[in-house]
């Protein structure tokens, strides 16, 4: 190689390498080096999409179903109705993320603490996950949806959108509980051990010491969770809040079209993306603090 | 004679079925520094965290000052208010700066405002050569700085006791210098100290009385020169052989 440096003026240092000069950054063509990849990746996709393009609407039944499906018109009548229901759907989503994030934490914490005065609520905890995370989300908002208002509870509401929006909670905070816990247990023995020697309390340890580490270790994958529920709580749908898909059925039902649900399906998608993309930033973040604490 | 500072008497530890400690018996007086060695699985370090019940024993007793560590005039925190612990893996918070994993202890166990526990803080990472890192994170620094912030930390709430485990054993032997510097300082300034160490040379230093282990049991006892030139036990003659034979007394 003609580039390398060459070796230090006046001889060998006496410690080493504490004269070497270091090596220049090779030169690279950056643009040009990227200019391909970019070239086949984006031929490569408008092949493929427009091959299938092409397939779909060569089908013989493809402008009946275009006149179903992807009616301009229908979809711009459909489209304020869908939207106030997704506001709905939005509000649900929120509110229900707010509710599991705490819960799933409180079941957590309880399932992670070890003192023996915590093992009824560890056994308690640990049937409920049993329990919630083996039924399915669709069957827990119809019971939920359908079984609980026929009760009519005295002092709690009786709408099919509370019982859904509980059933969401409670069926996902199963599963977040698990994510928390996993990031608690990874959290390193010793840090249990100094937070001991140093006097703090087995919940003084959980809040100071192993809770912000936990959190942050478990931030991609609750992520994930975050995006997945945005899209599942459509489910409650099925008990009759008007959230965006039952409005897009409404309309379906009211004019045999079913270019409302496109409508519906685009709002979904773009509600998901920059959440999936939030993620994805988070993951290469915690990603990038690793490899920085490994190095 | 006074009290021994610590006492302890015929302790037995078991994990599940395996003896770790075998009726092991110590007395460390004030301002006494004991070093225990042996090989791994000695049981040394399960006997150092004893003392401040980090580990539960079997049977046996422990007093501080006479009184057992399990008496409840201790309360909740008192012990681990008097008898501090540095880890071979220093243990340090990551996510807080090391002002506050000094202050953490002062603040919300003992309860003592922030500002005077910082004030405190401060004065003594400044004597421990860390004063410009009070706001930088663990990770920020080097093995033998946070080893040094570990230190401080245990000392923040003025312990009477320090236990060290293994304290230098992660650390590249040009940092460990100057943790055993800090130690013999420690010394000098009068604190009781009990060590596990597989630094043979500091031990001999720096120890009042070395304590040789083996299969939960205190094998040989005594002054650190005079064992490390004529061992009386042939199993501590055989572990200083093959210390000396890798080089580490």
């Amino acid at each position: 190689m003609t580039d390398m440096p060459s070796a230090a003026p006046g001889g060998v240092p006496p410690d080493g390498a504490a004269v070497r000069t270091p090596a220049p950054p090779r030169r690279r063509n950056e643009w040009r080096a990227a200019v391909l990849p970019t070239a086949i990746s984006i031929a490569s996709v408008v092949i493929v999409f427009g091959l299938l393009g092409w397939w779909i609407t060569s089908a013989p039944q493809w402008p009946r179903v275009q006149l179903q499906f992807f009616n301009l018109d229908a979809m711009i009548a459909a489209f304020p109705r869908v939207l106030s229901g997704f506001w709905i759907s939005l509000r649900i989503w929120l509110t229900a993320l707010f509710c599991m994030a705490i819960w799933a934490l409180v079941l957590a914490v309880l399932r992670s603490l070890r003192a023996p005065l915590f093992t009824p609520f560890r056994l308690l905890v640990t049937i409920y996950i049993d329990i919630f995370r083996g039924i399915p989300a669709l069957l827990l908002v119809l019971l939920f949806g359908f079984g609980i208002p026929a009760l009519n509870l005295p002092g709690l509401p009786n709408s099919g959108l509370f019982w859904g929006t509980v059933a969401m909670i409670l069926s996902y905070s199963a599963y977040v509980a698990e994510i928390y816990r996993s990031g608690i247990e990874a959290v390193h023995e010793g840090q249990w051990a100094a937070a001991k020697s140093l006097g703090l309390s087995e919940w003084q340890t959980m809040i100071y010491a192993i809770l912000p580490q936990a959190l942050r270790n478990v931030l991609p994958a609750l992520m994930n969770i975050v995006v997945a529920l945005q899209k599942d709580v459509a489910l409650l749908s099925v008990i009759g809040v008007r959230d965006a898909v039952r409005e897009a059925q409404i309309y379906t039902a009211q004019t045999f079209n079913y270019s409302s649900l496109v409508v519906a399906a685009a709002l979904f998608m773009l509600a998901t993306i920059p959440m999936a993309r939030l993620a994805d930033y988070v993951t290469r973040k915690d990603r990038e603090r690793r490899l920085q604490r490994a190095g | 004679m006074t009290t021994p500072r610590i006492e302890i008497d015929n302790l037995t530890k078991y994990y599940g079925e395996t003896l770790v400690l075998d009726g092991v018996s110590l007395n460390v007086g004030l301002h006494e520094v004991v070093c225990l060695i042996g090989a791994s699985g000695s049981g040394k370090s399960t006997l150092l965290r004893c003392i401040n019940r980090l580990v539960d024993f079997d049977h046996g007793a422990i007093r501080l000052d006479g009184v057992s560590i399990e008496d409840e005039s201790f309360g909740a925190t008192g012990l681990q208010k008097r008898v501090g612990i540095v880890f071979q893996s220093y243990n340090l918070f990551p996510h807080m700066t090391v002002l506050d994993n000094v202050t953490l202890a002062p603040r919300k166990v003992h309860r003592l405002p922030r500002a005077e526990t910082e004030a405190r803080a401060r004065e003594l990472l400044a004597m421990f050569g860390m004063g410009d890192h009070a706001l930088s994170y663990p990770e920020q620094l080097s093995g033998g700085q946070q080893q040094r912030v570990a230190i401080v930390r245990s000392l923040a709430t003025n312990p009477d006791v320090l236990l060290l485990d293994e304290i230098t054993a992660a650390l590249d032997p040009e940092l460990i210098g100057e943790i055993l510097r800090i130690i013999r300082r420690l010394k000098d300034d009068g604190m009781t100290m009990v060590i596990v160490t597989h630094e043979m040379g500091f031990a001999r230093d720096v120890a009042d009385t070395v304590c040789f282990l083996e299969g939960g049991r205190i094998l040989e006892r005594g002054d650190p020169k005079a064992m490390f030139k004529t061992p009386q036990n042939e199993r501590t003659a055989q572990f200083l052989q093959r210390i000396i034979e890798a080089g580490r007394l």
